[in-house]
């Protein structure tokens, strides 16, 4: 599967890539040197003034006051101190994205991985159920649905109109209470389990049936052979799914900008990361202090990464590894 | 006695599933049928089925701005039309150069394309928006949609190699012999059998460019230049909560070629997620 590939073994991405490239070279002799350089062009321009460049720029920009009108001053690490020391704003941002991100993540996953399950097991209809499922990830990250969101959560919203009609009442505007702005967001996360659902059922597609035989012959229950078979049988499918889902989780932007008109309110309380930095670069054209956070992000992003894969070997299992 | 439980068994799991699914999609569901609601009673009816209809949301919410929709639905269709377009040509081209061909520095080039691949979009944004800005490009759609013909989107690269690599190699030898050069095989033989990755791309670059919210908020400025999404969103500051039918009918509006693409590109949108993790 290309998606365990992906993240699980890039290695072995570049072993091939060098392997075929020596193997090649033995073979044609350089026959087109100037062809692929030709066909390379477009993603050359793209990967050196699209993203390379702005990488590096952004690195320098971090380390300046740049209002985009004046020139920049260098100031060295100030940015990165103050964030720290001197911006309790940032602060809260950062804690909003950890709580959303540590919530909604496991949240959605356990969902994927529980309907995929429920799905999994031959009933007719399952492209049909697979689709349902879907939808809400398809819609999921429009503005549309955000607006849908604003009215659900409000004051005399659907879900208040539900509540009061079954008997409660003295309820919240769930949108512009500080306490529950931030659970609205993630319940729209979690509503968006439909891709890694796909990805848990290709999964689950692949573990060998004998095994689920073998334990039913040990008389072992439904139980135990989720947690001894699929579990760790879907292991690799989980790393990827929760890592991509971390990255994802935390760079969300469009849910938290339309639900709160772009302040990040109530009182901070939905003011995710990128939202900040959007706020710090394009409302107080404080380039140098969004870069300095764009890179922090990057650093957060790599390093939750590279501790995934880190850890991954004690609880990743490969089949045919041991 | 055994198989009447199996039987028992699968009857709950199908109503299980079908609640839980119903109860998923509500919000949608009830967003459409509200759309067809007079205002007050989006705020009293909670089901379904609107007690009285009416089309005025969709008169209304049309020409909110000043500016009719059509002129939203327009901006968008170019620029998710133009990025499709874009990522299909640019992205094959990168695909293909290092899946086939042999060149200087390929495994180092490979390596940072791959790299890219997780990189936060936020640690460009800021260089990138001060370039297009001293190159004269915001509020166009430029900044938008010349990245994509930039092959931008290492995501769809790395799909499109992994893809060009399951197919036989023989064939472009065969296509060689017969005279063909590198961009004779890419044109004749690999991008013909291609054709269901690039519609996965084509899928997926739709999708994300139709639902793009912060490039197009960025960039475009002047309201006859909005795609969909800044639209509804500029909708909801200029009138506030008031007036959620008009919103929610032009909401609908803005879905629907979602909508379309989930009826008719089924196939496409579960291969794309489920061998690579597209969302």
């Amino acid at each position: 599967m290309a998606s365990q590939e992906l993240v699980g073994r890039p290695q072995k991405l570049h072993a091939r890539g060098a392997v075929s490239l020596i193997g090649k070279r033995s073979r044609g002799k350089n026959r087109h040197t100037v062809i692929p350089w030709v066909l390379l062009t477009p993603w050359l321009i793209g990967f050196c003034a699209i993203t390379l460049g702005p990488m590096l720029a952004s690195l320098y920009l971090s380390m300046t006051d740049y209002n985009l009108l004046g020139d920049s001053t260098w100031v060295g690490f100030a940015n990165y101190i103050r964030m720290f020391t001197d911006d309790p704003k940032f602060l809260t941002s950062a804690g909003v994205t950890l709580n959303y991100v540590l919530v909604s993540v496991p949240l959605q996953l356990a969902f994927a991985l529980a309907i995929a399950v429920l799905l999994n097991q031959g009933l007719a209809g399952l492209a049909f159920y697979r689709s349902m499922y879907y939808l809400p990830s398809l819609l999921g990250s429009s503005v549309a649905i955000a607006l849908l969101w604003r009215q659900i959560f409000g004051s005399a919203g659907l879900i208040n109109q539900v509540l009061g009609a079954i008997g409660f009442t003295n309820l919240p505007a769930w949108i512009a209470t500080p306490d529950h702005a931030l659970q609205t967001l993630i319940l729209l996360h979690v509503w968006t389990f439909g891709s890694p659902m796909i990805i848990f059922l290709a999964g689950l597609r692949q573990v060998p049936q004998d095994l689920y035989e073998a334990a039913a012959v040990d008389g072992a229950g439904a139980w135990t052979k989720f947690w001894r078979i699929t579990i760790p049988m879907l292991s690799p499918v989980i790393f990827f799914n929760l890592v991509l889902q971390m990255i994802h989780a935390f760079q969300t932007f469009t849910q938290s900008y339309v639900i709160s008109s772009g302040t990040g309110g109530p009182v901070n309380s939905t003011l995710v990361y990128t939202l900040y930095m959007y706020q710090q670069a394009f409302s107080n054209f404080h380039m140098g202090y969004a870069s300095a956070m764009a890179w922090l992000l990057v650093l957060v992003v790599g390093a939750l990464t590279a501790i995934a894969f880190g850890t991954s070997k004690h609880w990743v299992h490969y089949a045919g590894e041991k | 006695m055994q198989l009447q439980s199996v039987s028992h068994k699968k009857l709950l799991a199908h109503g299980a599933i079908i609640a839980l699914g119903l109860l998923m999609i509500y919000p949608p569901l009830w967003m459409v049928s509200s759309s067809f609601k007079p205002g007050q009673l989006i705020f009293s009816e909670p089901g379904l089925w609107p007690r009285e209809w009416t089309l005025d949301n969709y008169a209304q919410g049309w020409l909110a701005l000043g500016i009719p929709f059509s002129k939203f639905f327009l901006n968008s269709v170019i620029v998710a039309v133009l990025s499709v377009v874009g990522n299909l040509v640019s992205c094959s081209l990168a695909a293909y150069t290092f899946a086939r061909l042999e060149f200087r520095f390929k495994p180092v080039l490979f390596a940072l394309m791959l790299g890219t691949i997780m990189l936060p979009f936020q640690v460009i944004l800021v260089p990138q928006y001060i370039l297009f800005h001293a190159l004269n490009w915001t509020n166009t759609f430029l900044p938008l949609v010349v990245p994509k013909f930039l092959a931008v989107d290492s995501f769809f690269v790395f799909l499109l190699v992994q893809f060009i690599r399951g197919l036989p190699r023989e064939l472009d030898d065969a296509a060689t012999v017969d005279g063909c050069g590198p961009f004779g095989v890419f044109w004749r033989i690999i991008l013909p059998l291609m054709r269901p990755a690039l519609a996965v791309t084509a899928v997926f670059t739709f999708i994300w460019t139709w639902n793009e919210f912060l490039g197009p908020l960025i960039y475009l400025t002047a309201t006859d230049n909005y795609t969909v999404p800044i639209a509804l969103n500029a909708f909801l500051d200029s009138t506030g909560p008031s007036a959620w039918g008009a919103m929610f009918a032009m909401s609908v509006l803005s879905l629907l070629p979602l909508f379309l693409l989930f009826l008719f590109a089924q196939k496409q949108l579960v291969q794309g997620i489920a061998t690579t993790g597209l969302k």
